[in-house]
């Protein structure tokens, strides 16, 4: 029964990273492709980790997997948005349908 | 049980596979560093999976330095797209 729990969290995690690399591809622009791709692969990479951990237990794999997980739901977010930011200070246009950019606007 | 941690595997190689295609095609820089961002979150999910599959807690010390070591180079890359310095 466990293991059942385990297997489905893990494969709730692999359709979400599935998904997520689908709108990297697909998407047309930096940012939309950005906000796709992140969101997605974090909470599928979270799911994946929780299924290591259900299924391995309270010993050394789990706490690791707990670890990992704290990790990645702190710093992957962080990652993405400095590299938003980046990327717009360095004049990556947005998509020509785009419909408003509010931190052009600030910065005027 | 256990064809079902492989058909997850490919799963992952075939998402891996997609994030490569955005690293050789990308058109500007940034979206080459959006790819190899995600690739890394992939590959610590991959570490997990081989940590499953065949028994042994090594991989999953690989998978924390990985996300760590991730973290740090996709910090670098946008500070370095920012135009700044590393010590702002």
């Amino acid at each position: 029964m466990r293991e059942m729990i385990a297997f489905i969290l893990m494969g709730i995690g692999v359709a979400f990273n599935l998904l997520g690399c689908i709108g990297l591809i697909r998407l047309p622009d930096l940012y939309n492709r950005l906000q796709a791709s992140t969101k997605c692969v974090t909470l599928g990479t979270i799911f994946i980790m929780a299924g290591v951990l259900v299924y391995s237990g309270w010993n050394g794999v789990g706490i690791k997997a707990l670890l990992t997980l704290v990790f990645i739901l702190i710093t992957a977010p962080t990652a993405a948005h400095a590299l938003a930011r980046g990327a717009h200070k360095s004049g990556v246009k947005l998509w020509e349908k785009s419909v408003c950019d509010k931190y052009e606007e600030e910065k005027k | 049980m256990i064809m079902t941690i492989f058909v997850y595997i490919y799963i992952l190689l075939l998402a891996c596979f997609l994030c490569l295609y955005r690293i050789g095609r990308g058109p500007t820089a940034p979206d080459r560093t959006v790819a190899i961002d995600i690739l890394g979150i992939l590959v610590v999910g991959f570490c997990g999976f081989l940590s499953v599959l065949t028994g042994r807690d090594f991989y999953m010390n690989v998978a924390i330095s990985w996300a760590l070591l991730s973290f740090i180079g996709t910090l670098a890359l946008a500070k370095y797209l920012e135009g700044k310095g590393f010590d702002e």
